[in-house]
């Protein structure tokens, strides 16, 4: 076989009719880009979404869950084999809200290869005093720099920082919706009142906007410290401890290995946002969808105006033929015509989908759900250039390819003594 | 068999199976010399041009046996016969095949470039050399739809001629040309045959061109009758 003679021949074909040749490659260049756009736009929609709850969620959240004993009294003196016991009107039993060795676990869980992070997070239920009007809060005791690097709470400070808040041991980052009620902002002080009635005086240094008014209404941040304070509590005092792990796949054994060995409740973050994984996968399918069937109008495109340059080209087949040229090489001639389309077309489109990536990237997109977020957001992974790049040569070769057989089987005798 | 022998037909029998069952070409069998000039006559529909498309092996649907310089053709794959075309026959039509979109030089490299052999510098100088034997080198580098009919005939010569081919076929090669162009054809064809030791083999209505050739086979009814 001789490809340098075949492509050269399949260059001319194309060169001599560079409108059609232009059009077909324009087929796969707006499949493409399209392609390249929506599946960037969409995904990058999609990992902001998916962002928005699973970077601030814990992979591995443990916490002492207020429920009933499993063992009740009675079934430590019957044998449940044997009798029915029956229980009427159980209660939960009283349980620390602390975590019970918090630190040696803190510790425990930070040596293991598997973790990213653990860090410890103090709830604590509180008013904001303002005048003779208590509002319903909760206060969260955390570690202000550890909490941001695992769980990007920085993102979501809007007005003030973290750092702020680390170099204030009395500072709070007050949820927007508190400042918006009370009519506070940056630097004005606070008063809070603890659950056994201890007033606290905190200085603001910082607004946290989540997007969801039901946590921007009660939620507030202060120093892991402080909220011991307010609890009265001693250093040990922790009653949440949040994992960030390496492998997010690891979170459901990672839950049920601590639930057992710590005898604490475990949640993995799939239980907490199973909903979430249903709705990416979801929108990628009708990305796909969508982009397949651009494809498939294009590679009709290319069939087409294959098809119509194989009867226009049925001498220079004959003439082919009849110097020497096997049906394969005319195969290949055609093959390669549609394979010169597709790449160039298809490299045409990913830059064009690069383009309109850019474009959209840098179109401004405010939200008060995400606070962070200048524009929209677009995903620019080379892996979707290499999937729509291989859907071009795919297509274009399967476009290609029937005309091009047909071109294989025509017999030049006929051709030749027809005229 | 005789070296000299170029072409060799054995009991050639064809039937058209569409409309109806037609025998058109019956028992025929002749020989072919190295250095012949040989036409082929007859009326319209004796058959000429499907015995001639069956020679040169691009019609394989026949009963019979054919041998190129001895090598027997008939049961070969269509890959085989096409590699035997390249480089063993070429081949004239009526109407002027050539590549419309390609220009004149490449038209008469093609045939040499599927074949491999030679390097394209050797190519090139091969297709001007023809260009130039049969007066048309001038026109090399134009497009081959923008030269005459007797150019192009003519540059359908030269790429008969570029891989030295055993034999030339032509179906009708005058037969869409004026008097003027028929003659530089014919003694183009001519001085081949005599100064090149070239095989022809020619169909053809013109019986002024057949006189002037070596031998006439004429046929009728799908037989040679003489």
């Amino acid at each position: 076989m001789n490809y340098p003679l075949i492509f050269s021949i399949a260059k001319t074909h194309l060169v001599s009719r560079f409108k059609q040749s232009a059009v077909a490659a324009l087929g796969v260049t707006f499949g493409i880009g399209t392609f390249i756009t929506m599946i960037g736009f969409m995904t990058g929609l999609n990992d902001l979404l998916d962002g928005l709850v699973l970077n601030r969620t814990p992979h591995v959240h443990l916490y002492n869950e207020i429920k009933i004993s499993e063992k009740q009294p009675i079934d430590f003196i019957t044998n449940p084999a044997e009798e029915l016991s029956i229980v009427r009107s159980v209660q939960p039993k009283f349980n620390q809200i602390r975590i019970h060795n918090a630190l040696p676990i803190l510790d425990f869980l930070n040596k293991d290869k598997r973790v990213k992070g653990a860090i410890p997070q103090i709830k604590v239920q509180v008013f904001y005093k303002a005048g003779a009007v208590n509002l319903n809060g909760i206060l969260n005791g955390i570690e202000p720099l550890q909490e941001d690097r695992l769980f990007n709470i920085g993102d979501y400070v809007i007005e003030g920082n973290v750092q702020l808040l680390k170099n204030t041991p009395s500072g709070i980052i007050l949820g927007a919706g508190v400042a918006d009620k009370l009519k506070l902002s940056l630097g004005d002080r606070i008063y809070i009142s603890s659950p056994n009635g201890a007033l606290f005086q905190l200085k603001i240094v910082g607004i946290y906007q989540s997007g969801l008014a039901e946590v921007d209404d009660i939620q507030s941040y202060v120093n892991v410290k402080m909220a011991q304070r307010i609890m009265g509590q001693s250093e040990s005092y922790i009653t949440d401890i949040n994992v960030k792990l390496h492998d997010l796949a690891l979170s459901v054994d990672m839950a049920s290995q601590l639930s057992q060995q710590f005898n604490v409740s475990a949640i993995d973050i799939n239980a907490a946002n199973a909903q979430f994984d249903t709705g990416t996968s979801i929108r990628n399918i009708i990305t796909y969808a969508v982009s397949i069937t651009l494809l498939i109008v294009a590679g009709f495109g290319i069939y087409n105006i294959l098809n119509m340059l194989i009867y226009e080209k049925m001498n220079d087949i004959a003439i082919l033929k009849a110097t020497g040229f096997s049906g394969k090489d005319v195969q290949y001639i055609f093959i390669t015509q549609a394979m010169v389309i597709g790449i160039i077309g298809g490299s045409l489109g990913l830059i064009v989908g690069f383009l309109l990536s850019v474009l959209i990237d840098n179109t401004p997109f405010k939200t008060e759900a995400v606070p962070t977020l200048e524009t929209f957001p677009v995903n620019f992974d080379p892996v979707y250039y290499i999937i729509g790049i291989i859907f071009a040569l795919i297509a274009t070769f399967l476009a290609g390819y029937l005309p091009s057989r047909k071109a294989k089987n025509i017999d030049p005798v006929e051709i030749i003594r027809g005229q | 068999m005789n070296k000299n022998i170029v072409l060799k037909a054995e009991n050639i029998n064809k039937y058209f199976r569409v409309p109806t069952l037609f025998h058109v070409l019956k028992d025929i069998s002749f020989e072919i010399e190295k250095g012949e000039f040989v036409s082929i006559m007859g009326k319209s529909g004796c058959g000429k041009s499907t015995l001639l498309y069956i020679l040169s092996t691009m019609d394989t649907d026949y009963n019979g046996a054919l041998f190129l310089d001895g090598e027997d053709l008939s049961h070969k794959s269509a890959d085989q016969l096409a590699f035997i075309r390249n480089q063993h026959i070429g081949f004239i039509f009526q109407f002027h095949y050539l590549l419309q979109e390609f220009t004149v030089l490449e038209n008469v490299m093609l045939p040499a470039k599927k074949l491999g052999i030679k390097s394209l510098e050797e190519i090139e100088h091969d297709a001007i050399e023809k260009l130039r034997l049969l007066g048309i080198a001038d026109q090399a580098k134009k497009l081959s739809m923008r030269i005459s009919g007797g150019q192009k005939q003519r540059v359908a010569i030269a790429r008969a001629l570029i891989n030295k081919p055993s034999i030339i076929m032509g179906d009708e090669p005058t037969g869409n040309l004026d008097s003027k162009n028929s003659e530089i054809v014919f003694s183009i064809l001519k001085e081949l045959s005599e100064e090149e030791k070239l095989s022809l083999l020619v169909v053809t209505h013109d019986i002024d061109f057949a006189k002037k050739t070596n031998r006439i086979i004429e046929m009728e009814d799908g037989r040679i009758i003489s």
